[in-house]
């Protein structure tokens, strides 16, 4: 009998890159979900059309480069990037929006530096900052949560502004936007208001902007479910949730009505989204345990000081994207100290 | 001291990083008490199946050999002879199939068996080793053939050599056997612990430990009982059974000597620099049949296991049976047979066609099915997940190492210390991305070594033409030296003739002091008027020229024959 011949392992291999971001995308639903409930359709709209556009760039591109392309979207890493980058934009982005922001991060901030596992930026982040920086206006206009919201729009609404540009008759951009907590609390903070006054409005819960909150709840589980089935390692989650939880309530403490209280941070904006799920990008983070714990509490500490003193309310995009360019060199210094050897990597 | 055996759970263990919790399938073929495999018609036994260089036939072809006969001698001190395994004839000695990773063939003894199963004369028992010579214990240990049975087969009997460096304090018996569907050890330990314990006596004895662990993984229960009970009734003092966390690669020598107790063996060092010896339970049953009955390592437990195969089950081999006949006897193969593995999952590697023979290192025969050993598929970009760094039991980066082996950057590799790479298959078993890790990194160890090589070779190279080149400048330097020398000697000359400097130099005041004498003598003559003539006081040779040259000149004193010439003195 003839056998064929091939290396070792020959075992049944138990991970794939498939499983992986597949589960990445079961552990996002809870969170999306929760943001669908809070802000209508456009949610739902915007991550399909965000889904479509990036497998059709991600197939047009790999068939430029004469790859493979079935085992390429097979592997949904282009929806990952697509589904991280919908809800991260305001539910009401116009369509042309979102294909171009989608279109430059699969074909620029993907492919253009060689495909999956090359990208030395999160794709995501790079298309989201290209929108922030082009379209501030468009990308700042949030609607309100759905608790406080009294003009919510239907599902054929929704479909008509985001493709079509036009409110329902009656409606003014101004009526339906609102300013992100985080916004708003930068602005009124500007104005020199008090942070006991501030939060005399109803558009805060017990932490942060009500409803914000509680989408930032579920992803948190969604977190949970990651950590749970050992798609990510816990060192770039908590070490960056702890050091904008220090950072903040470093300031806290030295002034309580200039600096929000530290669980504020943790639950505005795409704090808990980022920790879990958009720093932990493993092709653009860094990789050793000790370098997770430096990239992730680098990116929370960015993360508070751009919201804090920089031109943005909110900052994990660029904070991830900056220690994205960190982390080759991080990965470096960091390397454990190898079974037999005395220190480092070098001995 | 003596531990009493059940204190196995009170020593402090130890973890070693990474490391995977692999389904142990091991229930398979561990259904059946092993039994000895049939008596094959012929026997396959290449020259090389341990570390080192290979043994050298003794044996003719046609030649009559008997079971335990010795037919290939060590060449070299890291070597080690072959026996017969059974009585019968010569038939061959040329190249074979052998089960090795590279597929080459390699130079057999093949000998068809007469199924008489005739002993030759054995070597004497030595049930009192004690008495004796460690060093003619380890001679007996050697003679016999005897390799490290648990895969490297490093032959034992240089392992066992009173070393130059430190000590041996601890002996580790390695009973761990972590890799999936193994079960040799198991079962030998399970059914022949009273010969394992005998054999761990022995090396104790023989590396001069004050302590002895038996580490076996706590998945096999049966065997730790079952050493245990032998350990009681042998009662070797410091040495104890201890069960450890069954987690792969547990058994590896490096991992297990982490775990039993604490030490790191330092890098590219082995491990008797920290003064711990390391052998297998196989080994030290061998060693017990060597030394306590005289017998050579002919024959060893090997389990045949699969779905691919039709009754997994451990068999008693003897060296050199195909690997094909061993299946036959585990029932033959099933139609989900689709891949041959020597070794297990992990580590094993493929064989072609099952007619190569079981050697010393073969643990166990692995007829995989698809869903067993799938094809692995085409592998996808490295996606930085990391995996495959925590699954690493030597904490290497697997990942920055498999993009300089890529990028054949063999320098960053070792930079990343590729060779400490242990090539477990940790990292390739974990990767999303399904990259064959392992091999990339032997490729680079291969590509490393050869660039080695080729470095020495142009070293040397480099070196010889240094030499040439000097010596020719030294010879050119030497010959401008003496030419100058004699230039020097040359221009010397005139200066003496002149004698115009004699101040200082005493040879030149001797003469001058012998000429002045001479002057003075010519004077003081020259008064008393007898001026000498210069023919006078001549000597018969002188005086035979003058009469010739008179003759010559014809009559003599025609011419100023009263003054002769005074050619050619003066």
């Amino acid at each position: 009998m003839q056998f064929a011949t091939i290396t070792s392992p020959h075992s049944d291999r138990p991970n794939s890159v498939t499983s992986t971001m597949l589960w990445v995308i079961i552990a996002l639903l809870p969170g999306t979900v929760a943001m669908s409930w809070y802000f209508g359709w456009g949610i739902l709209i915007h991550m399909v059309l965000a889904s479509v556009v990036a497998l059709a760039c991600e197939a047009a591109v790999l068939k430029l480069r004469g790859r493979p392309v079935r085992p390429a979207l097979g592997d949904l890493s282009a929806v990952v990037t697509a589904l991280l980058f919908a809800i991260a934009v305001p539910p009401l982005l116009p369509w042309w929006m979102m294909l171009l922001g989608v279109a430059f991060a699969i074909i620029v901030a993907k492919h253009l530096y060689g495909g999956i596992g090359y990208n030395p930026f999160n794709p995501a982040m790079v298309g989201y900052v290209l929108l922030l920086v082009s379209y501030p206006v468009e990308m700042t206009s949030w609607l309100p949560p759905s608790i406080l919201n009294e003009t919510p729009l239907d599902f054929i609404q929704t479909l008509s502004v985001i493709f079509g540009g036009a409110l329902p008759a009656g409606l003014t951009w101004d009526a339906i936007t609102m300013a992100t907590p985080l916004d708003q609390m930068r602005t009124l903070l500007n104005q020199n208001m008090m942070i006991s006054e501030i939060r005399q409005s109803p558009l805060w819960g017990d932490f942060g902007g009500r409803g914000w909150e509680w989408v930032g709840n579920w992803y948190l589980l969604g977190g949970v479910i990651l950590l749970y089935k050992r798609v990510i390692s816990w060192h770039i989650p908590v070490a960056m949730l702890g050091a904008v939880l220090v950072f903040a309530m470093f300031f806290h403490v030295l002034d309580q009505e200039a600096h929000p209280f530290g669980l504020f941070h943790i639950f505005s904006g795409a704090t808990l989204l980022g920790a879990f799920f958009i720093a932990t990008d493993p092709v653009s983070a860094a990789t050793t345990k000790r370098g997770q714990l430096i990239y992730g509490a680098g990116i929370g500490a960015l993360t508070y000081i751009i919201r804090r003193w920089g031109g943005y309310p909110d900052a994990v995009a660029f904070a991830v994207l900056l220690m994205n360019m960190a982390a080759p060199m991080i990965d470096y210094y960091t390397q454990p100290r190898v079974f037999g050897h005395r220190s480092g990597g070098d001995d | 001291m003596y531990y009493p055996s059940d204190n196995t759970t009170t020593r402090r263990l130890y973890r070693f990083p990474g490391g995977l919790h692999l389904p142990d399938n091991k229930a398979q073929s561990t259904g059946a008490a092993c039994r000895k495999a049939l008596l094959p018609e012929r026997l396959i036994l290449p020259l090389q199946q341990h570390i080192g260089a290979p043994a050298k036939v003794l044996v003719e072809r046609g030649e009559r050999v008997l079971k335990g006969q010795l037919i290939a001698l060590q060449q070299g001190r890291i070597s080690a002879p072959v026996h017969a395994p059974s009585s019968g004839t010569v038939i061959d000695i040329s190249e074979q199939p052998v089960p090795h990773p590279s597929g080459l063939p390699a130079l057999c003894i093949t000998i068809e068996t007469d199924g008489l199963e005739q002993w030759q004369e054995l070597p004497q028992p030595l049930g009192d080793y004690r008495n004796h010579d460690p060093a003619e214990i380890v001679a007996r240990i050697r003679d016999a053939g005897i390799v490290g049975l648990g895969g490297a087969s490093f032959p034992t009997g240089v392992k066992l050599e009173p070393g130059a460096g430190q000590p041996v304090t601890t002996l580790i018996i390695n009973g761990a056997e972590c890799e999936p569907y193994i079960t040799c050890d198991d079962m030998l330990m399970r059914e022949q612990a009273p010969r394992v314990i005998a054999g761990v006596a022995i090396l104790k004895w023989l590396s001069g430990a004050r302590e002895c662990l038996i580490g076996i993984e706590d998945n096999k229960p049966q065997a730790i009982a079952a050493m245990q009970q032998a350990l009681e009734q042998h009662r070797i003092d410091g040495c104890e059974v201890v069960s450890i966390p069954t987690r792969y690669p547990s058994g590896g020598e490096r991992q297990l000597i982490r775990v039993l107790t604490g030490k790191e063996v330092p890098s590219g060092q082995i491990p008797a620099r920290i003064g711990i010896l390391c052998n297998n339970v196989g080994t030290a049953a061998a060693v017990a049949d060597a030394v306590l009955e005289g017998k050579p390592l002919i024959s060893r437990y090997l389990t045949v296991t699969g779905e691919g195969c039709a009754n997994p089950c451990n068999l008693e081999v003897l060296i050199g049976t195909p690997v094909g006949e061993l299946i036959a006897q585990a029932g033959g193969y099933t139609d989900k047979a689709s891949r041959l593995i020597m070794g297990g999952p992990m580590m094993g590697f493929t064989l072609e066609h099952d007619r190569v023979p079981a050697i010393k290192a073969s643990n166990c025969l692995l007829v995989a099915s698809t869903r067993e050993a799938p094809d692995p598929g085409r592998a996808s970009a490295c996606i930085r997940c990391g995996q495959c760094a925590l699954a690493c039991p030597v904490s290497l980066l697997p990942q920055q190492m498999y993009w300089y082996a890529r990028a054949k950057d063999l320098e960053k590799t070792q930079e990343y210390n590729l060779f400490d790479c242990i090539e477990c298959g940790c990292c390739s078993h974990v990767c999303p991305a399904h990259i064959p890790l392992v091999q990339y990194f032997r490729y680079a160890k291969n590509e490393s070594w050869d660039q080695e090589r080729e470095r020495k070779k142009s070293e040397l190279a480099r070196q010889r033409h240094e030499a040439k080149s000097a010596r020719i400048e030294r010879m050119e330097a030497e010959k401008k030296a003496r030419m100058q020398k004699k230039k020097a000697a040359l221009a010397k000359r005139p200066a003496l003739k002149k004698g115009t400097s004699t101040q200082g130099d005493p040879k030149k005041a001797a003469i001058e002091e012998a000429m002045k004498r001479a002057a003075e003598k010519k004077a003081r003559l020259a008064e008393e008027g007898v001026a000498p003539k210069n023919t006078d006081n001549l000597n018969a040779a002188q005086q035979r020229q003058i009469d010739q040259a008179d003759a010559r000149r014809g009559e003599p004193g025609v011419q100023g024959a009263s003054e002769p010439t005074t050619s050619g003195k003066d």
